[in-house]
């Protein structure tokens, strides 16, 4: 296993995740094609685990890419420039002998010129560097947005995602989906982020840099995504207890398929009278005064959206896969898995778990 | 070097210290240091206490490493992990870092300067007793206090405490309270010490000794102290605030009421940047005498040197957004702070040009504070770069609150400022104690020390490269961090080893160290001048001197440097 | 030989004095302090959510400014006084100084009295009342502490122990009066005449 990941890292630090990429995507259009899925081809199942800032697969991450090259190359001359002068010093002016002691070196106590000399490329590069990175900042923070663009609201929870999608009147929690672009069409997502409590803050590498979610203000950045897949993210600032697992997945599907996705968020699940017990379970047990579940009683606001529970691939905010047995395990006490999480232990009884895990398995 | 007939004609040959060192008994001994006015003894107080918070901050430190060694790892628990994490930095910045700062320049500033002790000595005695009672108070957090889990209440919203994490709501018990009273009291004994030396640069210099004509070391001390005085009241207001808000329902950061969490971060990075230049100049200082005196030549462009470093302690006051790219500024405001950065980085330059053109054409002696340095200088390199990286403000999107910003400042603060310290404690422990240090167990410090501070950080420029946030317990698999991670860890044990080196050194040579004699090193500015330790006095007479290098001037009679500069 | 070696320097050392520096430092690191107060309170004008707001509940502070303004100057005749050496002078002089300062603690006493019960401003009722009691809080303790400064100095000169040499001390103390009283004019001019605006 470390030889399998020491490779990943070593690819991923010689920039060749491209190479990774154009794999990745022809498995999974291969397999996608090959799907039964009925109607579209099925959703790119590709977790991009590994986050390389150098491997931007959106535009803005490039964009940004693009800057950090530049910059990099340049400390990289000055390390090598500076430090190769320094390796040379203590090489040729060491101290070789006792017939060093006998005198002292010349005292040479500075030269204009020289100072002067080696003041003025760095302040030639610094001109330049400030004209790249305003340059670079304008591009990002002035960038207009095509009329095709979809947009979503990105409320940072402890310690969770909330996420609208206010043309569609869609809201979920965690998993964002956000459609395909290309350099020819563009698509990119629009992305508000605001906070209901503390300051959090969103970061995919591969497809932008982070931005903060800060109460009472309200942020944007955008992701333009070139490439389908799961990308997973983090939180960055601090929280609390459960800053570590505010995991943030999202996946790039395209335009059809990020569509059918569209839909069936819309609608509301079907009610299924084998899971009839657990969804009155699920109302009289108060999980309604924090949860919603549309076509129910549910509508609570403070936690996650359940709709489509089912659906997503991890609970808790990826702390844990979202299967049968991490689902007991969060409806006996949610402090197993996550520890600190705003969810309290609702002392459920087995039966009423057995109950409200089945109902919450239909919420496809 | 000059002969030692001409040595013990001026009064530098080798003698033992004068009398008033024996101790007496043990009580005798402790009394004289709780009470004791006396910059020296407080410079030992000082340095001793601050190693104390060193040891404390690096067991946190091997807590953090164990922890994130491995995925999904069971050795902390999370609030324990953000209690550790922010007594760690809270620990290292106020209560090592800056102890030493204080330290040195107690004890090092009056000798170069020829006074006899500081401007204010029972101020002084204040100003270390309250900034120690401010770290014991810290500490006191992990017993006393209602915490809400873990151990006890320590501080866990990390050492910028950002609002409104901070706020009652969101930190119901006193583990906040701990951190701002704690930095409150121990603030007013940092701003009281900071006025102190400056007094003192500014009012008992020796006769002759124009501004021009101090030693660098002392210049960087009299910038750096001129910072303290000036930022870190900021701090003290913004904790005032937090105070007022946790106590007494005020409405300062709090987003319900209208208020701004974004202006905590800026009224706490006003202070948090010259904080950092707080914390590097003195190390800066101690390269600028321990290179010149182990090249044998003077430092080069003394001028420039003092004007690099005004200009920085200037600049240092407008950068303080840039820890602050990602909060969502306007282009211009985040336009105008990575311009600044990078300007602020052509004096910080200059000064690594200087420091190298003091060692060309010189005889480079490789003695163990001359080791330090010149670690020194390849990693402070290194750190200037990855901060011109993170100035630029798009790349700084990408590698804000990421492992790459640790390793950034740990390149800064360990790889800069510690081994500055070490080379400052290997240069003048022989003046402080009348011994050096030990030879070999220093090469063995300094050689496992600089692997291990290299095995810890070089690692964490690629986790925040991918995608590896700061402050996370754990993390899952299969993210690319887990062969980082194990290299990190294994490296800050390898560096315990090396810092446990240092600590056995300085207390085996107190005793059984090689007896320095006056001038040890053959070097030329006036603390080199009196005996090893210095009497209470600190000198028998008060020099007089006529040039930047006093000691040089009396050994080269024929050739003196108020001849030519 | 050594004494040769030591060639001299300028004859004339002159340094400045520690007490003047020290309290120059002083001033300028309580300066920084207020400054950061001073800021929150203009950041947050015209910002609370709910009053009361400071155009309703503020008045223009003329006689405790009177006081305060006017305490500088006595504390300048009485230097003045002790400078001639008229120690019954400087005392009296140096007394209306302390009275002044007390006038304007009372004053500002009874301005906090009526805002808190009459018009309900607390510091947690808003971000107004959260800057302003901080801020002119601030600037009352300072005042505070000067007043003891001017006591302690009082007392001293009463029981006939200041010396001549101690006038350095006065000194300092009287410019840190003046330093409060410079205060008072950033806060009159912050609070009151733009805040009032607001």
């Amino acid at each position: 296993m470390l030889n399998h990941l020491y490779t990943r890292y070593s690819l991923a630090t010689r920039g060749s995740g491209r190479g990774w990429l154009l794999v990745g995507f022809t498995v999974a259009a291969f397999v996608g094609f090959l799907s039964s899925a009925p109607v579209a081809r099925a959703q790119d199942s590709t977790i991009r685990a590994v986050q390389n800032i150098f491997d931007p697969l959106s535009a803005p991450a490039e964009t940004l890419y693009q800057v950090s090259l530049l910059v990099m190359v340049v400390c990289a001359v000055i390390f090598l420039i500076v430090g190769g002068l320094l390796t040379y010093a203590i090489i040729r002016y060491r101290r070789r002998g006792p017939e060093d002691d006998q005198e002292e070196p010349p005292q040479v106590y500075g030269s204009a010129a020289i100072e002067l000399a080696w003041t003025v490329p760095p302040i030639l590069i610094v001109v330049m560097l400030v004209l790249v990175t305003a340059r670079t900042i304008g591009e990002i923070e002035h960038h207009q947005m095509p009329a095709a663009a979809e947009e979503i609201r990105v409320i940072g929870h402890r310690f969770w995602w909330e996420i609208r999608y206010p043309k569609h009147d869609v809201v979920t929690a965690n998993e964002i989906h956000v459609p395909l672009s290309s350099r020819t069409n563009r698509v990119p997502t629009e992305m508000v982020l605001e906070s209901a409590d503390v300051i959090h803050g969103f970061w995919v590498p591969q497809l932008n840099g982070k931005t903060m979610l800060v109460p009472n203000y309200r942020n944007t950045m955008w992701v333009e995504p070139y490439a389908t897949g799961i990308y997973l993210g983090n939180c960055t600032v601090l929280c609390g207890q459960q800053h570590a697992n505010m995991l943030i997945r999202v996946i790039v599907d395209k335009p059809d398929v990020y569509q059918k996705w569209l839909e069936s968020q819309k609608q509301a699940p079907a009610s299924d009278p084998q899971t009839q017990e657990g969804q009155k379970q699920f109302i009289t047990n108060s999980c309604g005064t924090c949860h919603t579940i549309q076509g129910t009683r549910a509508n609570g606001t403070f936690a996650p959206d359940l709709t489509h529970f089912a659906s997503r691939a991890t609970l808790g905010s990826g702390v844990a896969p979202n299967d049968e047995q991490n689902l007991r395990s969060w409806l006996k006490d949610p402090q197993i898995l996550k520890p600190g999480c705003l969810m309290p232990d609702m002392q459920l009884s087995d039966n009423q778990i057995n109950a409200i895990l089945a109902y919450l398995r239909t919420l496809k | 070097m000059a002969d030692p007939a001409t040595l013990k004609e001026i009064g530098t040959e080798l003698r033992p210290a004068p009398p008033g060192h024996e101790h007496g008994s043990l009580t005798a001994w402790i009394q004289d240091l709780i009470f004791t006015v006396d910059h020296k003894k407080l410079g030992f107080l000082y340095l001793g206490a601050g190693w104390m918070f060193f040891v404390a901050g690096g067991i946190l430190a091997l807590g953090i490493r164990t922890q994130i060694a491995v995925p999904n790892n069971h050795f902390m628990d999370a609030e324990s992990f953000n209690q550790a994490f922010t007594m760690h930095g809270t620990t290292m910045i106020f209560f090592f870092a800056m102890l030493m700062v204080f330290g040195l320049a107690n004890y090092i500033v009056p000798l170069q300067i020829g006074a006899r002790d500081m401007a204010f000595p029972r101020l002084n005695a204040f100003s270390f007793w309250a900034t120690f009672f401010g770290g014991i108070f810290l500490f006191l957090s992990y017993i006393f206090g209602p915490g809400l889990y873990g151990m006890g209440a320590a501080p866990d919203a990390s050492w910028f405490a950002l609002a409104p994490l901070t706020s009652r709501a969101f930190s119901p018990g006193n583990n906040i309270d701990f951190w701002s009273l704690g930095l409150l009291v121990s603030g007013v004994g940092s701003i009281t010490g900071g006025v102190n030396v400056m007094v003192t640069i500014f009012c008992y210099r020796t006769r002759g000794m124009t501004l021009y004509r101090m030693p660098l070391f002392t210049w960087l001390i009299l910038v750096t102290m001129f910072l303290v005085v000036m930022f870190m009241p900021p701090l003290s207001a913004a904790q005032i605030m937090l105070v007022l808000e946790r106590f007494f329902g005020a409405k300062f950061f709090e987003a319900q009421a209208g208020g701004s969490p974004v202006l905590w971060q800026h009224f706490f990075w006003i202070f948090g940047h010259p904080e950092v230049y707080i914390l590097v100049l003195p190390a800066f200082g101690v390269i600028s005498e321990v290179v010149p005196v182990f090249s044998r030549k003077p430092i080069f462009g003394y001028p420039m040197m003092v004007a690099a470093t005004v200009m920085i302690g200037f600049i240092s006051a407008g950068v303080w957004a840039h820890h602050m790219f990602t909060i969502g500024m306007d282009s211009f405001s985040v336009t105008f702070f990575a311009f600044a950065t990078f300007v602020i980085a052509i004096p910080t330059g200059i000064k690594i040009f200087n420091w190298l053109g003091t060692m060309f054409g010189g005889k480079i002696r490789f003695e163990i504070p001359m080791l330090f340095a010149i670690a020194f200088l390849f990693q402070f390199l290194i750190a200037g770069l990855t901060g011109i990286m993170l100035g630029c403000a798009p790349f700084d999107w990408q590698l804000n609150d990421s492992y790459f910003v640790i390793a950034h400042f740990h390149y800064v603060i360990v790889g800069g400022i510690v081994f500055g310290v070490f080379a400052g404690f290997y240069y003048w422990y022989p003046k402080a104690t009348g011994r050096m240090l030990n030879k070999r167990l220093g090469l063995w410090n300094f050689w496992i020390f600089t692997i291990g501070f290299h095995l810890t950080f070089d690692p964490q420029h690629f986790l925040g490269i991918l995608g590896m946030p700061r402050r996370i317990y754990t993390y899952q698999e299969g993210r690319g961090w887990d062969f980082l991670n194990m290299i990190s860890t294994i490296g800050a044990f390898v560096q315990a080893v090396g810092a446990i080196l240092f600590i056995v050194n300085m207390i085996y040579s107190a005793r059984k160290g090689k007896v320095a004699g006056d001038d040890p090193w053959d070097a030329w500015t006036l603390e080199w001048m009196t005996s090893s330790p210095p009497p209470d006095y600190n000198f028998e007479q008060l020099p007089e001197v006529r040039s930047r290098r006093p000691l040089w001037d009396l050994k080269h009679p024929e050739d003196p440097d108020w001849k030519f500069e | 030989m050594s004494t040769e070696l030591l060639a001299t320097a300028e004859t004339e050392w002159r340094l400045p004095s520690p007490r003047k520096v020290g309290l120059t430092l002083v001033i300028l690191t309580e300066s920084s302090l207020f400054t950061i107060f001073v800021v929150a309170y203009l950041f947050y004008l015209g910002k609370s959510l709910n009053g009361p707001y400071p155009w309703e509940v503020l008045e223009f502070p003329w006689l405790g400014s009177f006081f305060l303004f006017s305490s500088s100057g006595t504390v300048v005749v009485a230097e003045h006084r002790l400078k001639k050496g008229d120690k019954a002078g400087f005392e009296l002089w140096w007394l209306i100084t302390a009275l002044l300062g007390l006038g304007f603690l009372i004053y500002t006493g009874a301005e906090w009295q009526h805002l808190i019960y009459h018009d309900g401003l607390t510091l947690s009722t808003n971000l107004f009342g959260s800057t302003f009691y901080s801020l002119v809080g601030l600037h009352a303790s300072h005042v505070v502490v000067g007043l003891l400064l001017l006591t302690l100095i009082l007392v001293a000169s009463v029981t006939g122990n200041i010396q001549p040499r101690h006038h350095e001390h006065i000194e300092m103390i009287s410019w840190y009066w003046h330093f409060v009283d410079g205060i008072w004019a950033v806060v009159v001019t912050v609070v009151y005449i733009i805040g009032m605006q607001h």
